[in-house]
């Protein structure tokens, strides 16, 4: 069964733009206003999931409350009404990354599972002594699955390290590229040091080898607009609930050869054109990639979430974003001993620290009795720990909607814990 | 081994002098939140040494974002069972200290006995942080328990 994609008319990005007001914007996202431990919460672990706004939240109600049905049915109003706005947030998907096509958007429950599914699909295409690059600041996301591919197929990974500092070695990519580098999967933006990478650059070399491109852009999309034509790698991947979305639903972009060349993940409804016990023809895409019912309500609200985010001058926020990071970075020498790991020159607005004397668990206990939420631990990224020689780290995340007293709150609470406790 | 290794083990106050009573009695009078863990992170401080090369992985508690190491001796004299915990987090060691009070220096069977969540809920931090995944509070009092049942039975 072969259904009509139906796309609703989706923002144009030349729209007039709301100005950027954090105190309106703050109102937006009713979670941040409550007091934890008897202290207003200060929300710092965006980079982990970050909030979402009234927009979202009411998106979702109002399509359980007003469409839900099955998509892609047919035979009755609700379920065309659920099929438009579904598809509708394909296209809103589409547009939000400059995709060439709806086809080129697959939804998956997340960055994690849009990985798995590359992988995956590649297990026919490579063979013993291909190669796999991956680089030192991955998220466990985006190295197990290829660690699972490699031992399925014989072929090997291959890291590209990094200097004190959180960047990829200048060099160290282009010496491990050759003729037997089969997939190039790096990290956009480093969810424990914020580091930007070269993607771009580092895509156009992949692609002078032949080798099959994918970039993680769970902590990019957050910060900044990326554009898959101008960026012209195979797959991008990203997950709602880190861009003010739902949880429970991701994108895998893919270029409409390179998926058309991929097996099918999983089997079940949705993804065949027809079935007979002696043989199965498969849908096309997207619907190829997507078995069973999808995550309806959760789209849906993705597609508002990509609004809000894209109503501001992104040029307002991100210049927001950059001077919580530069207030942030004005304020370490405020707090004895303590240490920022990753100082990359372009990086989103993370910061992962350590305090001389604490454990990275005791600072998140401590700050936590403030009110203040930041995440501690390996951050998913056990090589990168090992590299520093770290058993974690605490990882403060911003938001566009954090402020710079927020900042100071929180280095005034990280210098409090320093005096006591250290 | 000789009785002068052990000494690490028995040679020190937790289950006797530091024991949950006194805890829970200084603890009533603390107020906010910095005395409360400038409290438990003192008794941390309490701890006996932890023998550096028994920090390996039979002995690391699982569970923990910290590393959480805790090891035993059985006093075959007394029938005593004696702990060590260590942890390289400050307020994992406090938490530590006050296992080693709830169940240092019994007998298995009072070990087994002992009503740990009556005390975690008479201290309200305890009660705050044991709900938290990760901090190891509940895998260090699993592991006590599951040795005192192996030398029970
Ligand atoms: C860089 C990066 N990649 C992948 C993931 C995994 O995302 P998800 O858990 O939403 O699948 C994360 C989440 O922390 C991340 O930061």
């Amino acid at each position: 069964m072969n259904q009509q994609a139906v796309s609703k008319s989706a923002k144009s990005d030349t729209e007039q733009k709301v100005p950027f007001d954090i105190e309106k914007v703050r109102k937006d996202f009713p979670i941040l206003d409550q007091e934890i431990n008897g202290k207003p919460l200060i929300y710092l672990d965006n980079g982990a999931s970050a909030q979402k706004p009234n927009a979202v939240i009411k998106a979702i109600n109002d399509y359980y409350c007003q469409d839900n049905a099955n998509v892609h049915r047919g035979a009755h109003t609700l379920g065309d009404r659920a099929t438009a706005a579904f598809e509708g947030a394909r296209e809103r998907v589409r547009e939000f990354i400059n995709a060439a096509s709806t086809k080129e958007i697959i939804w998956t429950s997340g960055t994690t599972e849009a990985i798995n599914l590359v992988a995956s699909g590649l297990t026919s295409t490579l063979k013993s002594g291909d190669e796999i690059i991956v680089s030192r600041i991955e998220h466990h996301a985006n190295i197990v699955p290829w660690q699972m591919l490699a031992e399925r197929t014989g072929a090997t990974l291959k890291v590209i390290e990094i200097n004190e500092a959180g960047e990829l070695q200048e060099g160290a990519y282009e010496a491990l590229l050759s003729e037997k580098t089969k997939v190039v999967a790096v990290t956009h933006v480093s969810n424990v040091l914020g580091t930007i990478n070269p993607v771009k650059d580092m895509i156009e070399k992949a692609k002078s080898v032949g080798a099959i491109t994918l970039i993680d852009g769970a902590q990019a999309v957050p910060h900044f607009m990326v554009d898959m034509q101008a960026l012209d790698c195979d797959f991008y991947v990203f997950s709602s609930h880190k861009l003010f979305g739902p949880t429970g639903i991701g994108v895998l972009y893919g270029k409409e050869s390179r998926l058309n060349a991929l097996p099918p993940y999983q089997g079940g409804g949705e993804m065949i054109e027809r079935v007979t016990f002696e043989k199965t023809t498969y849908n096309e895409l997207p619907y190829k990639f997507e078995a069973g019912t999808p995550a309806i309500s959760e789209a849906i609200g993705l597609a508002k979430a990509i609004d809000y985010f894209c109503q501001f001058d992104r040029a307002d926020v991100e210049a927001h974003e950059n001077s919580l990071m530069d207030y942030a970075n004005s304020l370490v020498k405020t707090v004895p001993g303590m240490k920022v790991i990753g100082t990359a020159k372009n990086k989103v607005p993370v910061m992962s620290f350590m305090i001389e004397g604490l454990h990275p668990s005791d600072i998140g206990t401590l700050l936590d009795q403030q009110g203040i939420a930041i995440r501690t631990g390996n951050h998913c990224a056990m090589p990168l720990m090992d590299f520093y020689s770290l058993p974690g780290t605490a990882r403060a995340s911003f938001a566009f909607y954090n402020t710079k007293a927020e900042v100071e709150t929180l280095f005034k609470g990280l210098e409090k814990i320093q005096r006591l406790f250290a | 081994m000789s009785n002068n290794e052990h000494s690490q083990f028995t040679e020190n106050d937790f289950g006797g002098s530091i024991n949950t009573d006194e805890i829970l009695e200084t603890f009533e009078f603390l107020d906010d939140w910095e005395d409360r863990y400038a409290f438990i992170i003192d008794l941390g401080k309490k701890l006996p040494t932890f023998p550096e090369e028994a920090k390996n992985e039979i002995n690391l508690v699982h569970g923990c974002q910290s590393q959480v190491w805790l090891t035993h001796y059985l006093d075959q004299s007394t029938g005593k069972l004696h702990l060590l915990i260590d942890s390289d987090a400050l307020i994992v060691r406090g938490l530590a200290a006050i296992v080693m009070a709830s169940f240092n220096a019994k007998i298995p069977s009072e070990v087994l006995a002992v009503n740990i969540e009556a005390i975690f809920e008479k201290m309200d931090l305890i009660r705050h942080v044991s709900a938290t995944r990760g901090n190891g509070l509940r895998s260090m009092v699993k592991k006590v328990q599951l040795i005192a049942q192996g030398i029970g039975s």
